[in-house]
């Protein structure tokens, strides 16, 4: 990555460091002003006043769900050193399990700047009185586990980990733990249950994690971009958080755009930027001879917005109003050649084999609207389908499952049929998908597409 | 009347020194024997390609749990291979991003130039091809993993020239060790600021 000279730790402070080919080892990092946080949180900060600058600063958390990290820091117990009722262990969990299609900005940070989250991880632990800390990093991400080995070796033994840290009576062991797959695992509970050796199925909450979470012990679960902001939070201050961002939720974003774009990639921009300015600005706009049709703001769980909200911006309260969901705000674009009801079996059929099996809505649930949808694609579909699917949307709903995969399946389901209801009775009425046969999921698409005369409709 | 045989298996007998080691590393740092479970089939397949019944009570045995229970955990993960697997496991992304970008095509030429399907193994033994959920390459679209290995901007073309390129460099490695050889930065996410 190309670094330049406009970008500094006070705009772009998640990515200014990034080095994707060499990252800095700890010599250079802390020449370029890394564990100035770790150390005025350990040296001159209690565990309270850290906390109070993230709960001032108004951060929210990066993984998907933007819950405030204060808050959540905030529900962990403290003691005294000398409470006899004080658990033997907390924990803090970074989860590195980034396996959210179309998400893909963790992975540059662990890849390019390793130290951050080495460091980011020291400050929250401490906070929140953790002696033990875990990476829980997705198995197919090895060159991050690499680079993240590497650089908890040299924290190791330059004391930024272990015993008294920088003369500190403060602790800490900082592990990596890979995964071995299952997109349930970025559930926090169910993380909890993977790294316990378990079967990676969601707890019930209450109790919380904060309360009772690893081994049964207070434990905190962060995402790595929500966790590598602490660092910088710390150093420069609540209020310097805030003016990073011209809307209520503060600081820089990392977005994301995939798709068929001119120049698909990532960005740290303030948060709230447009969906316009990244997607025509930043990704250079649609790739040539393509319009767009429509777009997930943050993820395959998160609802498609339309070309009429391009300018809404990424935040978590303006996409809320708009209908969907920043997520992980990582934009995925679908194009007006690509068949929206293929897209949808792709992400839901994503869902359907990702589900743990533990509740029935969403066990059943999935695998029964993947059938539906085949059908419609493959120009089988029944006019009844289509309130099949909608009834799927209702069971599958919050409430009515043990965790939030489903209704993260039914976001992209139930707006699609909303908003590309002309596609999906078009696929009935003619008995074949109207789209070109080339991208769709189904063998059959081609010979369908013939049948169908093989031209596209926007 | 049908007799049901019991075997007496001894762990040590049937797991290296090395794995053992690298077991208990695993032990060490976690609360519970337990909690090791997932790491140390990733271990004992690293060395071996997949995860035999033998391997599997073998683990079992070590960290203090039921076969039962350890069969429940790799059988949950889609990374622990349960069936014997070719000396490369090439893992097509097929979410949302690929998807949008064509992967069914590459699929279809790896298909066609191997003469497997998913979850098939090449007769040389030297190919499994399984699907895998989004691969964080999603600006790099469509792309696979072949071991610690990620391949990005796939065609068709491409994905044979791959193949065909670790069908002439077999020299008989286990997986493990050609791995481990490979510098796994060799392909990595490129991050775009204006």
């Amino acid at each position: 990555m190309t670094n330049s000279a406009s970008q500094s730790s006070m705009t772009h402070p998640l990515t200014h460091l990034v080095n994707l080919s060499q990252p800095l080892s700890l010599t250079e990092y802390i020449r370029e002003g890394g564990y100035q946080g770790a150390k005025k949180a350990l040296q001159e900060l209690t565990p309270a006043e850290v906390l109070a600058i993230i709960s001032d600063s108004s951060l929210k958390g990066r993984g998907g769900a933007g819950f405030p990290t204060g808050m959540k820091w905030s529900c962990v117990p403290m003691f005294e050193a000398d409470d006899v009722n004080a658990p033997e262990h907390k924990y803090l969990v970074c989860n590195a399990d980034e396996m959210e299609p179309g998400t893909f900005k963790d992975r540059m940070l662990m890849e390019g700047v390793p130290h951050q989250l080495v460091e980011s991880m020291i400050i929250s632990a401490y906070t929140i009185g953790a002696d033990k800390a875990y990476i829980f990093l997705r198995g197919e991400y090895h060159l991050s586990a690499k680079r993240l080995q590497q650089a908890i070796d040299e924290a190791y033994s330059e004391n930024w980990l272990g015993k008294n840290i920088q003369g500190t009576n403060y602790h800490l062991e900082l592990y990596v733990h890979t995964s071995a797959g299952r997109y349930i695992c970025g559930e926090e509970t169910a993380l909890i249950n993977a790294l316990e050796g378990k079967r990676a199925t969601p707890r019930a909450k209450p109790p919380f994690p904060q309360v009772s979470g690893l081994f049964g012990k207070p434990t905190v679960v962060n995402n790595v971009e929500t966790l590598c902001n602490i660092p910088h939070i710390i150093k420069n201050g609540a209020q310097w958080f805030k003016q990073l961002s011209p809307e209520s939720d503060a600081g820089t974003k990392i977005y994301a755009v995939c798709g068929r774009v001119k120049t698909p990639g990532l960005w740290e921009l303030p948060m709230g930027v447009t969906i316009r300015e990244l997607l025509y600005q930043h990704a250079g706009g649609m790739a040539d001879g393509l319009k767009l049709k429509g777009l997930l703001p943050g993820g395959a769980s998160t609802d498609f917005l339309l070309p009429e909200h391009l300018d809404t911006p990424m935040d978590f309260d303006s996409i809320s109003k708009a209908g969907s969901r920043l997520g992980t705000g990582g934009l995925i674009v679908l194009d007006d050649q690509n068949c929206p009801v293929a897209m949808v079996l792709n992400l839901i059929r994503f869902f359907a084999q990702e589900s743990c099996g533990w509740c029935t809505p969403c066990r059943d649930g999935t695998p029964w609207a993947v059938e539906i949808l085949t059908r419609i694609e493959n120009g089988q579909g029944k006019q009844n389908d289509l309130d099949e699917l909608a009834n799927l949307c209702d069971f599958m709903w919050l409430g009515k499952t043990h965790c939030a995969l489903a209704p993260g399946a039914v976001e992209p389901l139930k707006s699609a049929l909303r908003y590309f209801q002309d596609d999906f009775q078009q696929h009935i009425d003619k008995g074949c998908c109207p789209y070109t046969g080339s991208h769709s999921q189904s063998g059959l698409a081609s010979n369908v597409a013939q049948a169908c005369g093989g031209h596209a409709h926007g | 009347m049908q007799i049901i045989k019991t075997v007496t298996l001894d762990y040590r007998q049937y797991l290296t020194e090395k794995e053992i080691l690298e077991i208990e590393h695993e032990v060490s740092i976690m609360e519970t024997r337990e909690s090791a479970g997932i790491e140390a089939l990733k271990i004992v397949q690293h060395h071996r390609g997949w995860i035999s019944d033998e391997s599997l009570n073998a683990i079992a045995q070590l960290l203090a749990i039921s076969s039962a229970q350890l069969e429940g955990v790799a059988t949950f993960y889609n990374l622990i291979y349960r069936q014997p697997v070719g000396r490369y496991v090439i893992h097509i992304c097929d979410s949302i991003s690929c998807h949008l970008l064509g992967y069914q095509q590459v699929l279809q030429a790896i298909k066609t130039h191997l003469g497997i399907d998913y979850g098939q193994t090449t007769a040389d033994g030297l190919f499994t091809l399984l699907s895998n959920v989004c691969l964080g390459g999603c600006d790099k679209a469509p792309v696979m993993m072949i071991g610690q290995q990620h391949y990005e901007h796939l065609t068709s073309e491409k994905a044979v020239a791959i193949l065909n390129g670790l069908i002439q460099s077999k020299d008989g490695n286990l997986p493990g060790d050609i791995l481990d050889k490979t510098d796994v930065g060799a392909t990595i996410v490129e991050v775009k600021n204006d």
